[in-house]
């Protein structure tokens, strides 16, 4: 076994300093070595988008990457972007909207349609499916959670405008 | 919405001021959720918390010659590994049968293999370190010597005397079977114009919770007590189970299921892998952690359906259907999974068929097989879509025999909804149902005649659209005739202890469980509105035997129905203990007071009178200022479970409108509309989004899921990148109305709503899918419906 190396990066703005095995993915560094629970592992392989973080302001799949390939790097998980409040609006979308149920999709849902709204002003239906379509959701069935990134999306272009 | 019965008393609690009942009102729950900080099992630790993984079989039937784990042992950070006959000594086999299912018969399972492995993915040892990584290095080193078996993996073939018996002491490899006959079909059958016979063939599929299955045990020596965290539907039943085969009291295990990465029937069972955990822990006496990993998930979580059933329908040409009759064959793996049983599917399909259609000829068999592969039991609407895809096929397939409209058909033979109470010709008794109020909305809401113009209009440009329909019927709130009959320690009844704090809030313990369904919502919104407290005042614990009720849990569309109805008739109690302290409080009569908005009233001019937290201060902090001999109960409990009728029979009506490229095959889902019959609807929101996340699970049956076996019995798709499932891109919207027919049974009048979206989204499409089909003569009776079968079908390859 490769020997532990050690690692420096932000994780929700915070410096983060630890030893840890070159195998280790990102998404277990995130949950066992720092306690942020809120990144969900479902598949392990990339499938089903339940562990999806930011990376330098880009979502990636933290299960598919190293904790030591995060070197250097700016995480943000749903702690971050909820206790800043980046969010707000679109965790209150979904909550009228009822756009979760048992809750475990949710946080990188959530990461993933901001993800969209950060780049696409005003993003139809068809657009809002194509872009979650790489986040398993077992409950809901999408559409609440269709509705919601849309009425987000809406409301945030009134405020802008 | 429409209402079938005007409200029965118009006094009832539904109809108090302020009532939040039937109204959308958000989940108490949800803002933890949404920021990540909800627990789940996954995310809990224990101090001295130990890991375990499971070795398994990769041969789906095989003698265990050997286990060598000195090597592993001996790695850095192994506790211990246990092999099945080490855990042998802590924990007793089980054998899953039921007495009212005549004839059941099932082998004993250990919590880890013996002697031998009966499916590929059956635990052989168990290694358990201080970290799970640790764990999985050394079960690397585990080596195990095993004598491959020939493996029973088709179940056409299980019967035959060629092949091997999976449990020899059994005799045979069939598991169970039922017939039954009503009516006189052969006579029916010889009258009709038209017999029409297809074989149906589902595909073998499973739940995917997105969170796996999860596990803590935690076995403390010197309170001799159990307590497992787990993701479950049913607390007590797991209490009553691990007490039972550990040798403890149920007083002994307290259950804590805190959030539930989704369960759809997948988390009502009690797995091999859980029962070795609990018992890891008593025997490790410190707390051990399992959580599936997703290899694993697809290996040993159920799977559902796998069934091929052979279907008849009569019908004269004036459109009268006049007998139905079904050959059903399921294959269940290599055991009946425990306590709930895998012969309760195919026992249903029997229940079901034909159920929303007068006629009383039915003949029907259904047998249940061993196999060599993962275990089978219920999901999500059991033995439902089977029937309806049964039903709903053959009603078409007799429609286009007799060219007559799908719709007209059903018209003529839909139980007329002022024909209740009536039964089915299986014997299942109907309070009341709305089939043709259903259909008329449905047809409104779909613009059925303007769809039928648009679908010839496009045939023309070859633009292959279809229109299917499909009527079911739903079994909701079960009562002891599910399980308790048969022997199982299952719940049917749910308990709610509500009571006031010393602010004037009020807490609710139930014993119904959240998956997300919303129970904890409903449980508050049945409270406040009965109690006149605000939902913000209102606290809801659940999912720990220690400190609720005890009762069934959340699972067969039961949470609303029996544990709303509990949590009602508890909160009259309490509201009538308050109004009674306030009389003694306010030298008034109990009659003259009513409670609203926190506040006591007078009933006559709603005139605020106390506040309740000035009513519970007196209570709890000034008693000695109350008349003598005032002894004010803050605190009420009631049970609650269905007498009358076995179960709250409930029906629906849906329609798919698709697209099917002939050319490649597939098939696109443009719109699909369902109109269901729960009776009383608490929260609309939330009985809509249990319908729709129900249909995008049918519609994964019908189009995409299947668990693929070859004949050595590997699962060859066990992972999530090769078993699809519904993704947000290929969903179409769904429209959801109701017709509204309350159960008498209970005050608040409420069915069950979580099996209707599944139970007739397959039929819906594949119906859909051979209308489209119907210019080339291509009949379908298979799901998934993937390119590969519908261009089959086409004869294209």
């Amino acid at each position: 076994m490769t020997a532990p190396v050690p690692v420096s990066l932000l994780v929700n703005g915070d410096p983060v300093e630890a030893i840890v095995l070159p195998r280790l993915n990102l998404a277990d560094f995130l949950r066992d070595n720092l306690k942020l629970t809120g990144t969900h592992v479902g598949c392990e392989h990339g499938v089903c988008g339940a562990c999806t973080v930011r990376v330098n302001g880009e979502i990636v799949r933290s299960c598919l990457i190293l904790a030591v390939q995060a070197q250097g790097s700016s995480v943000e998980t749903i702690e971050g972007l909820s206790d800043s409040g980046e969010i707000a609006d679109l965790q209150a979308a979904f909550r009228e909207r009822n756009a979760l149920q048992c809750g475990y999709c949710t946080p990188g849902m959530l990461i993933t349609a901001q993800d969209l709204l950060k780049h696409t002003s005003a993003p139809d239906r068809g657009a809002i499916r194509d872009h979650l379509s790489g986040n398993y959701c077992r409950c809901t069935g999408y559409q609440a959670i269709v509705d919601a990134v849309e009425a987000t999306a809406r409301a945030r272009a009134e405020r802008s405008t | 919405m429409t209402v079938t019965r005007a409200a029965v008393d118009p006094l009832s609690v539904l109809d108090r001021p302020n009532s939040y009942i039937g109204k959308t009102v958000p989940r108490p729950n949800l803002d933890r959720l949404l920021q990540g900080r909800g627990q789940y099992v996954s995310d809990l630790e224990l101090p001295r918390m130990a890991h375990v993984v499971f070795l398994r079989s990769p041969y789906a039937h095989a003698k265990i010659v050997a286990i060598n784990a000195d090597i592993a042992k001996r790695m850095p950070g192994v506790i211990s590994v246990v092999t099945g006959r080490e855990l042998e000594a802590v924990i007793t086999p089980w054998v899953g049968v039921l007495s009212h299912l005549k004839g059941l018969k099932s082998a004993p399972q250990y919590a880890i293999a013996i002697d031998r492995v009966c499916w590929q993915g059956e635990a052989v040892a168990a290694i358990v370190a201080t970290n799970r990584a640790a764990a999985e290095d050394a079960m690397e080193k585990v080596a195990v010597d095993y004598e491959e078996l020939e493996a029973v993996t088709d179940m056409r073939t299980a019967l035959d005397p060629s092949t091997p018996v999976i449990h020899p002491s059994l005799g045979d490899n069939l598991a169970f079977e039922r017939i039954h006959s009503a009516g006189d079909v052969d006579h029916a059958f010889s009258e009709s114009d038209a017999v029409v016979e297809a074989d149906f063939v589902f595909g073998r599929h499973t739940g995917v919770t997105l969170e796996p299955r999860a596990v803590v045990a935690d076995w403390n020596a010197a309170e001799a007590r159990l307590t497992i965290y787990q993701g479950t539907q049913a607390p007590h039943m797991v209490q009553n189970i691990a007490a039972l085969h550990l040798g403890l009291k149920d007083a002994q295990v307290r259950v804590v299921c805190n959030d539930v990465g989704g369960s759809f029937g997948i988390k009502v069972h009690i797995y091999a892998d859980e029962m070795a955990t609990y018992a890891l822990s008593k025997l490790l006496r410190r707390p051990v952690k399992f959580v599936a990993d997703r290899i694993e998930s697809f290996n040993t979580d159920i799977h559902a359906r796998d069934h091929r059933c052979k279907g008849r329908v009569g019908v004269r040409q004036d459109g009268t259907i006049t007998a139905f009759e079904i050959d059903d064959l399921t294959g269940i793996g290599p055991y009946s999974m425990y306590p709930r049983t895998s012969a309760i599917e195919a026992n249903q399909v029997v229940n079901l068929v034909g159920g929303p259609y007068i006629t009383q000829n039915y003949r029907a068999r259904a047998r249940v097989v061993f196999q060599n592969k993962n275990v089978m039991c219920q999901y999500r609407a059991v033995g439902h879509p089977i029937a309806c895809s049964v039903t709903e096929g053959l009603v078409d397939l007799a429609a286009a025999k007799i060219g007559m409209d799908p719709v007209e058909i059903r018209r003529r033979n839909l139980i007329a909804d002022n024909a209740y109470p009536c039964a089915s010709p299986s014997g299942m008794k109907f309070e009341q149902l709305s089939h043709h109020a259903s259909l008329a909305k449905l047809l409104q809401m779909m613009r059925y005649d303007a769809l039928r113009t648009e679908q010839a209009a496009l045939r023309k440009r070859n633009i292959h659209r279809g229109i299917g329909i499909a009527s079911f019927i739903e079994v909701t709130n079960p009562s002891a005739a599910f399980y308790g009959v048969g022997g199982a320690k299952i719940s049917s009844q749910d308990g709610v202890a509500v009571r006031m704090d010393a602010q004037g809030s009020v807490i609710c313990q139930t014993s119904i469980t959240e998956q997300g369904q919303g129970s904890e919502s409903l449980t508050a919104q049945i409270v406040g509105s009965v109690l006149g407290v605000s939902m913000e005042r209102v606290r809801v614990i659940l999912g720990d035997t220690d400190n609720t009720p005890y009762g069934g849990g959340t699972w067969a569309s039961r949470g609303a129905g029996i544990g709303g109805e509990a949590a009602l008739q508890a909160a009259k109690i309490l509201r009538s203990n308050i109004v009674d302290v306030a009389a003694a409080i306010l030298q008034s009569n109990p009659a003259a007071l009513d409670i609203v908005d926190n506040h006591v009233v007078n009933t006559s001019d709603g005139v605020p009178r106390i506040e309740l937290n000035e009513l519970a201060r007196i209570v709890y902090f000034r008693p000695d200022t109350l008349p003598p001999g005032i002894q004010p109960e803050l605190m009420a409990t009631r049970h609650f479970v269905p007498r009358q009728y076995p179960f709250a029979f409930t029906n629906g009506v849906q329609a798919s409108w698709l697209e099917v490229d002939t050319d490649t095959g597939f098939v696109k889902l443009l719109k699909h509309w369902v109109v269901e019959d729960c009776g009383t609807i608490i929260n609309p929101q939330l009985v809509d989004e249990q319908i729709r996340g129900g249909v995008v699970q049918g519609l994964g049956a019908a189009l995409f899921e299947k668990c693929i076996y070859d004949e050595r019995g590997q699962l060859i798709n066990a992972n999530m990148a090769d078993y699809l499932v519904p993704m947000s891109g290929e969903m179409p919207d769904i429209e959801v109305a109701h017709v509204v027919s309350p159960t008498l049974e209970s005050e608040l009048g409420a069915k069950g709503a979580g099996e209707a979206g599944t139970a007739g989204a397959a039929a819906a499409v594949a119906n859909a899918v051979n209308d489209a089909l119907r210019p080339f003569g291509a009949t379908i009776t298979e799901i998934p419906l993937t390119p590969q079968v519908i261009l089959t079908a086409l004869g294209r390859i």
